[in-house]
């Protein structure tokens, strides 16, 4: 059988987003290579995930079980491996996610499958697949190769814009393997907890990165936020240091945000903090490195050290408002 | 409690012209500074504090040439107790796959209880090595870790998920977590410690040593290979303001203010 495959991804009642871009990616591929385009569905009663997956796939393989209520990547890898009995696919989608990256490298061990990770692009060109991602931080584009041409890959979310398929594939119920119970056991999820500011309200985000060096610098940051009436926020690496609580982090892992105005100040723009951010609907950058991958997703750009044009900045500001 | 921490040596590309070299597949790395990857370097601390918690030791594991001493001495200047290092010639080029398949082997030679590595490497930003070392030892993992605790024989790992939701699981030892940044406040290495980590010995283990072969390593043995490195085609490119800070506040204030911002 040759099929390119998709696993869909679901947390706590909800598809997510990426099942659908993989699907719509999956459906090009497909066609190119004369494939069926099948959509993994391993979950517990989850019968109206499978119809909804079924406009966007030739056919649906769903396994119902209760120990799929949470995802647990050694059940996954063990229910994945036992549907390859049926016939190895030549490609199968995972998300680039916190759950993808959690079961795609195991899988590929189990499976004996090359897998290339955070692709953000992926084709055959004659029998060849090739990948497309991103290396040291953004600045560069890779194109990878598999052996044999066949593979798992998992794809950045967001990478592929989602479109109707309108197709009506078939769903077909596959048996949950016997087997012994995983070793890892899924205990509970905790929620983030709400801060003291809600950043995702605010129209006007000033962003502070890497580019600070110091926590005595973050006060220069914030009268420039001030002065236009806006918030502070921040990517990673500030969190990281306990500069900002958590509330503050834009990007995959913190929030996702659309201000009418966001200015990121020292932030290199690595994937994982635009892709919190790129919905804004004007996005200034200042930063020293003229090849910062953020300068692609900004509307206007400042290459210049942050300290010696945020203050200059700050202060035509407060004249212009003040007058 | 015997604790092992993958730990890798990377450029440091940040603030720096990425080059692409002549072969078109690799960048130019003689004008680069190096250091150790900074989701390893949570994840050496996490060890130390586990180890200064339960007692154990912490060995410090990393493929490469000689350079790749300096990670490994720093390591031990934080705390850690032996390092290893693999490497042959032979490793160059070698993909996620083969990486894990070398440190696995490496495995073999060492007892442990928990394995710890970065949740990404800054240079590849792969995220693939610590699950494919887990698949090939057979145990249990747990990814993007932001939080351990320990009780007899059972690792309860919180899990950074999107949007800040963490996953709290549970497994029982030997497991391996990959640790994001931000877990701990990493420690810096005192002066005193840094002179002793000078001299003490780094085992380095060969591909014959590890019982490989050349054809299972490197760009021989992996199943994926970069074919080419470019940079990334633009399509929309920042309109970039010119002048001195004056210069480019004032225009940025009047374009703030025709947008009805100001």
């Amino acid at each position: 059988m040759s099929a390119i495959s998709v696993l869909a991804e679901h947390r706590r009642g909800e598809l997510r987003d990426v099942t659908f871009e993989m699907l719509v990616r999956g459906r090009e591929l497909a066609e190119k290579r004369g494939a069926a385009l099948i959509a993994i569905l391993l979950g517990h009663q989850v019968d109206n995930f499978a119809q909804r997956l079924s406009e966007y796939a030739d056919r649906v393989i769903l396994v119902d079980h209760p120990d799929l209520i949470h995802f647990n990547p050694e059940i996954y890898r063990k229910v994945l491996t036992s549907l390859t009995k049926n016939g190895r696919p030549v490609l199968v989608l995972i998300g680039h996610t916190a759950f993808g990256v959690d079961v795609a490298p195991g899988l590929s061990v189990d499976l004996n499958l090359a897998l290339v990770t955070d692709c953000v692009d992926i084709r055959f060109e004659g029998d060849q697949l090739i990948a497309v991602r991103q290396m040291y931080g953004g600045k560069l584009n890779a194109e990878v190769s598999f052996a044999e041409g066949e593979g798992l890959a998992t794809i950045r979310p967001g990478s592929c814009a989602v479109r109707p398929l309108g197709l009506h594939g078939e769903i077909v119920k596959a048996d949950y393997p016997a087997g012994e119970p995983p070793r890892r056991e899924f205990v509970h999820y905790i929620e983030a907890p709400p801060g003291e500011v809600d950043i995702t309200q605010a129209d006007v985000i000033v962003a502070v990165g890497r580019g600070l060096k110091e926590k005595a610098n973050l006060s220069i940051v914030e009268e420039l936020a001030s002065s236009l009436g806006g918030v502070l926020a921040c990517s990673r690496p500030i969190v990281d240091a306990g500069w900002l609580p958590k509330d503050r982090q834009v990007g995959s892992s913190g929030k996702t945000v659309k201000p009418k105005l966001y200015i990121a100040v020292g932030i290199s723009g690595a994937f994982q903090h635009v892709t919190g951010m790129k919905g804004s609907d004007t996005i200034i950058a200042i930063n020293k490195d003229p090849n910062a991958p953020v300068f692609n997703e900004a509307d206007y750009g400042i290459v210049e050290d942050l300290f010696k044009v945020v203050p200059v900045l700050k202060g035509k500001i407060v004249e212009l408002r003040s007058s | 409690m015997e604790i092992v921490v993958c730990v890798k040596r990377v450029p440091q590309t940040e603030e720096a012209e990425v080059i692409v070299d002549s072969s078109g597949a690799d960048i130019v790395k003689d004008r680069l500074t190096y250091d150790m990857n900074e989701s390893d370097v949570y994840a050496l601390e996490e060890a130390v504090l586990l180890k200064e918690k339960f007692g154990g030791t912490v060995t410090l594991v990393s493929i490469g040439p000689q350079e790749t001493d300096d990670v490994l001495r720093m390591g031990l200047a934080k705390g850690g107790d032996v390092a290893l290092r693999l490497w042959d010639p032979c490793f160059v080029h070698s993909d996620g796959y083969v990486t894990a398949s070398i440190l696995a082997r490496a495995m073999k030679e060492i007892s442990f209880d928990l394995v710890l590595t970065g949740c990404i490497a800054t240079d590849d930003g792969r995220s693939q090595v610590g699950g494919m070392l887990a698949g090939l030892l057979g145990i249990p993992h747990a990814s993007y870790v932001t939080r351990v605790e320990i009780e007899e024989r059972t690792v309860t790992a919180h899990s950074e998920l999107e949007a800040g939701l963490i996953q709290v699981n549970r497994m029982p030892m030997p497991a391996l977590l990959t640790i994001q940044t931000g877990i701990n406040e990493p420690r810096y290495a005192s002066l005193i410690s840094i002179k002793r980590a000078t001299s003490k010995e780094i085992r380095v283990l060969t591909m014959d040593d590890l019982g490989l072969e050349e054809a299972t390593v490197g760009g021989m043995g992996s199943t994926t290979r970069i074919m080419k490195l470019a940079p990334p085609e633009v399509g929309k490119r920042a309109e970039i303001l010119k002048g001195t800070p004056e210069q480019v506040s004032d225009t940025l204030t009047e374009i703030l203010k025709k947008k009805g911002m100001i």
